[in-house]
């Protein structure tokens, strides 16, 4: 199995590393890194191809080989020869089943270069698989079954690829020894796989005829396939160039992970470089600040540095007392990356909740984490066909396009020329999964050329002459609690004690200005961030909104609390049990419900996210809806009382 | 300064650089987001590794966390000197944890079997977290170790009862780290993560780094065990747990080890390296794998790290 080893210069490592072990770390220490994915179907052979790099860079001890053998001959597939797949397919439960169920991250080196393989998932259900571990990769291995030729998991693994911004993929046409190393059948598939790669944008591929089992090709040329006269896997893994050294080339960029205080006397910036290079004396701007400042050390153990590059994480002083940390970019003075807080982005969602557009998420990118919310996307692929689909939402595995906004404006680049500064995650403020991808294309002018109008007549103006704080009290329990009832009591005692309010009622709201939208998580998120900004503007007017929704989730309940200065949101919980609730069943909605008549009915198929801290809690099994209103306005009163 | 950072001008990295910059990278994400970080120091040559670059991550200040070592009184006793000393050496606050229900009822590695570990190292290490409150530790396990971790990702979640879920693990992309959590979870988090024994070995040699001198051969006080070569660290303790009558033959050999934990579990290998290049040599040209002198990996059959992991151990 080995017969190409004794012969090849790649692995020629033994007699220098007895002769002169000095000179071979001398080698082994300039050595470059490669990071790269293999991406195949299930049966394409993916396991076996990297088992064969591991043993042909003898990264397999003796000693695993003997358990190897004995494994091959207990579970392996390969009759009594060696299943290389078995030394990478990790997790038990995987093993069970055959296939490769997570990212996995294998090593191995030659004479030349270190590499990390990531072992990414053929299966259908784990593009989110394949996605992070390409999201690191300078490289991608597509593997194709030579019987087979290219299939739908093909077109998925080079899209997704092409997507992240692999910039080098080798099409690796494997199991060639299974038809006969026969050309025509390596020249048809790649004939095919260059129109399909021409059609989604793939600049340019190589592709080899290997056999992962066999050998051929992966190490040294093979004499079954005397017609090909490219490189060997191997040799192309060892020359093509890698991504860092490219990023080294563009404009300076760093986000600031941490700013290091010793002492009064030491102020230094530390983070990793995304790209271009620095020295002392540099021009530096602090975005989103601009403050422009210049560099006076790149601080490390022992010794300053000339200079540093992309890849590198180091400590900068600055020569001048600026205002920066965690989460600014310190840039080239004469090239800054753009600010903005619209922008147009790929999103990969990788979460069993689908998307709901119009809830706020963190967002991190670079060193800053801030708060962002999805529109609707604009379209969805599909990713087996590449066509653009309509969607509403984006569920597990699903890739689209959206405009997203953050709360606050923030350097980036576009993902394309700069991952570090243009790739981000978003985390469920709730769960704290993370549960998308994203990639920003580029931010939209909109941010820029919608200013805010300034008006003579301000929000205090407004109030002052009502003679009130404006607020708004924001109902929120189970369909039947009583919130509509007990509303529309506080509301006229506030009327009558001569307060300028107004009740937006859940019901009435969706027979106008929500008529459009049903009751899907997502519809009932973007109702609520409507209703919220109503009230807002309601509130700028001086008024006393009092809002009766279910607003089952606190996701959204807390959007609208940040949309208002602090101390005007009061969360009033009118808590009934769903029994009770169900009991009373006012409007029959239960009993539907209950039948199936009625989908996604709060408390029975749709949950209710109980308010944690509620300004007001009303226990309707211990007050009548007259008490319970008595209580929440001399509540509400108490608070105002100052300036009554 | 022949140091991996401090190299002259130039246009691309190399691994060791990567590397380096990227578990740098890893430790200042965890202090920028995690409340209580700590680093769990176990005093082998991966441990003194990770020592080495928080210093450097940090520099000028010292490393904002506390060193943790979850202990079995078991070790070697040249660890607890190199311990006692390179804690110090790095401006370091230095926890010493020991487990002590384990210290209560004896439990050691000669009478108890798998069960040491599991009350020393794993029980011992979920007390010492609970009990310090800390929310992030740092350990030094490597994807090339064993199959099990070339799956875990660099930000290990961990329910508030410290299992592991292999099923329900982030994805983690580009060098973007979720490092939140609710309370009571917490987080493993390991930035050597796609280093290899050589990248070790080899960091250790350019950064002139201090380790235990058993990774270096010496003549030493040895038996043999199940078929497995022993040093008697201990010749006392020994005596007392086994018995006088069923005492090992003790004979001087040359050996060195290639990882160091309890010494009644870590198997020694007959060698005459004395450098640490010459560690390196014959590490290259050896043929066994590095954990095969460990005897933790093979209690419990095929997937027992998986399930260790599950359970909370490292």
């Amino acid at each position: 199995m080995s017969d190409l080893l004794p012969n090849d210069p790649i692995y020629q490592t033994d007699a220098l590393i007895a002769a002169d072990i000095d000179a071979y770390l001398d080698v082994h220490q300039h050595k470059t890194m490669l990071r790269f994915i293999t991406c195949g179907s299930v049966d394409d052979g993916k396991s076996t191809l990297i088992g064969r790099l591991l043993y042909d860079s003898k990264m397999i001890f003796e000693d695993q080989l003997a358990a190897l053998e004995a494994d091959s001959k207990r579970v392996g597939t390969q009759g009594q020869e060696i299943d290389f797949a078995l030394l990478v397919d990790g997790l038990a439960a995987e093993r069970e089943q055959g296939i490769t169920i997570d990212v996995a991250y294998r090593f191995f080196a030659t004479e030349k270069r270190k590499f990390i393989v990531a072992d990414t998932p053929g299966h259908e259900q784990y593009t989110r698989n394949m996605v992070t571990g390409a999201s690191t990769a300078d490289l991608a291995v597509i593997l194709i079954d030579a019987r087979k030729g290219v299939l739908t998991q093909t077109r998925r693994h080079s899209f997704l690829a092409h997507q992240i911004g692999i910039r080098n993929i080798v099409l690796a046409v494997n199991k060639m020894d299974l038809v006969d190393y026969d050309q025509a059948v390596f020249d048809g598939i790649v004939k095919d796989y260059t129109e399909f790669a021409r059609s989604i944008g793939i600049a340019g591929f190589v592709a080899m005829p290997i056999s992962g089992f066999k050998g051929d090709n992966i190490t040294g040329a093979s004499e079954n396939t005397p017609w090909y006269h490219g490189p060997s896997l191997m040799q192309h893994l060892e020359t093509v160039e890698v991504d860092a050294t490219v990023d080294a080339q563009k404009p300076f960029r760093m986000a600031v992970q941490w700013v290091n205080r010793p002492n009064l006397d030491f102020r230094g910036f530390s983070g990793l470089i995304a790209s271009g290079s620095i020295r002392p004396g540099d021009t530096i701007r602090v975005l989103p600040s601009g403050k422009t400042s210049t560099v006076k050390r790149i601080v490390t153990l022992g010794a300053d540095l000339d200079q540093a590059i992309a890849g590198q994480s180091v400590t900068l002083t600055l020569a001048d007392e600026v205002d920066c940390s965690r989460g600014d970019v310190i840039a080239a003075a004469d090239s800054p990356p753009q600010v903005a807080d619209q922008f147009e982005a790929t999103i990969v969602w990788m979460d069993e909740a689908e998307m709901l557009p119009g809830r706020p998420y963190w967002m991190k990118i670079g060193a800053q984490t801030v708060t962002a919310t999805v529109q609707q996307p604009k379209y969805q692929v599909n990713v087996n066909t590449m066509e653009q689909l309509a969607a509403k939402t984006l569920d597990l595995n699903a890739i689209g396009v959206a405009n997203i906004s953050t709360d606050r404006p923030m350097p980036f680049e576009p993902y394309a020329d700069n991952r570090d500064l243009g790739g981000f995650i978003l985390i469920d403020k709730m769960t704290n999964a993370t549960v998308a991808a994203g990639m920003i294309h580029f931010s939209l002018r909109r941010a820029d050329n919608i200013h805010w109008q300034a008006v003579d007549i301000s929000r205090e103006a407004h109030a002052a002459q009502k003679g009130q704080s404006p607020k708004l009290l924001w109902f929120t329990g189970l369909s039947g609690s009583g919130k509509s009832t007990i509303a529309n009591i506080v509301e006229k005692k506030l009327h009558a004690l001569g307060r300028h309010t107004f009740l937006l009622d859940g019901d009435n709201v969706r027979h106008g200005l929500n008529k459009d939208l049903g009751f899907t998580d997502a519809d009932r998120v973007e109702n609520i961030r409507r209703v919220g900004e109503v009230a807002k503007l309601m509130t700028d007017a001086g008024l006393i909104v009092i809002t009766a929704f279910i607003s089952p989730f606190r996701s959204e309940r807390e959007m609208v609390r940040q949309m208002l200065p602090a101390g005007e949101f009061i969360e009033v919980h009118i808590d009934t049990s769903l029994a009770e609730a169900e009991k009373r069943d006012v409007k029959g909605l239960y009993a539907k419900a209950r039948s199936g008549q009625l989908k996604n009915f709060t408390g029975i198929d749709s949950p209710y996210e109980e308010p944690e801290h509620p300004e007001v809690r009303i226990d309707t099994s211990r007050m009548d809806a007259e008490a319970a209103a008595d209580m929440i306005v001399e509540r509400v009163i108490g608070i105002w009382s100052p300036d009554l | 300064m022949n140091s991996v950072s401090a190299a002259p001008a130039q246009h691309s990295l190399t691994h060791l650089q990567r590397l380096e910059s990227e578990a740098i990278h890893i430790m200042r994400e965890v202090v920028a987001e995690a409340e209580r970080p700590v680093m769990l120091y176990s005093v082998g040559k991966d441990s003194a590794v990770m020592l080495h670059l928080a210093k450097k991550a940090f520099y000028p200040s010292p490393p904002p966390f506390p060193l943790l070592h979850v202990d079995t009184t078991w070790k070697f006793r040249d660890m607890y000197a190199l311990r006692d000393k390179a804690a110090a050496a790095a401006g370091m606050e230095l926890l010493v944890y020991q487990n002590p229900e384990a210290k209560e009822k004896g439990i050691n590695p000669f009478d108890h079997g798998p069960l040491h570990t599991d009350m020393w190292k794993t029980e011992g290490l979920k007390q010492a977290l609970d009990k310090y409150g800390f929310d992030a530790a740092f350990g030094g396990a490597r994807r090339d170790e064993e199959k099990s971790r070339a799956k875990e990702r660099i930000f290990s979640f961990r329910t508030a009862s410290h299992r592991w879920d292999p099923k329900a693990q982030r994805p983690e992309l580009w060098h973007l780290y979720n490092a939140r959590k609710a309370k009571g979870e917490s987080m493993r988090v390991f930035p050597i993560s796609n280093w290899t024994e050589l990248d070790i070995w080899q960091y250790l040699h350019l950064e002139k780094i201090d380790i235990v001198p058993l990774y270096f051969s010496a003549p030493r006080p040895t038996f043999v065990m199940d078929g497995q070569l022993f040093m008697a660290d201990d010749l006392e303790r020994l005596e007392k747990i086994v018995g006088k009558d069923r005492m090992p033959e003790i004979r001087e050999r040359s050996v060195r080890f290639r990882t160091l934990g309890c010494w009644p579990l870590t198997g020694a290998v007959e060698s005459e390296a004395a450098t640490l290049t010459e560690v390196i040599q014959e590490m290259l040209l050896t043929t066994t794998s590095e954990r095969q002198g460990r005897v933790i990996d093979k209690d419990g059959g095929d997937a027992s790290m998986e399930k260790k992991k599950q359970e909370g151990y490292f």
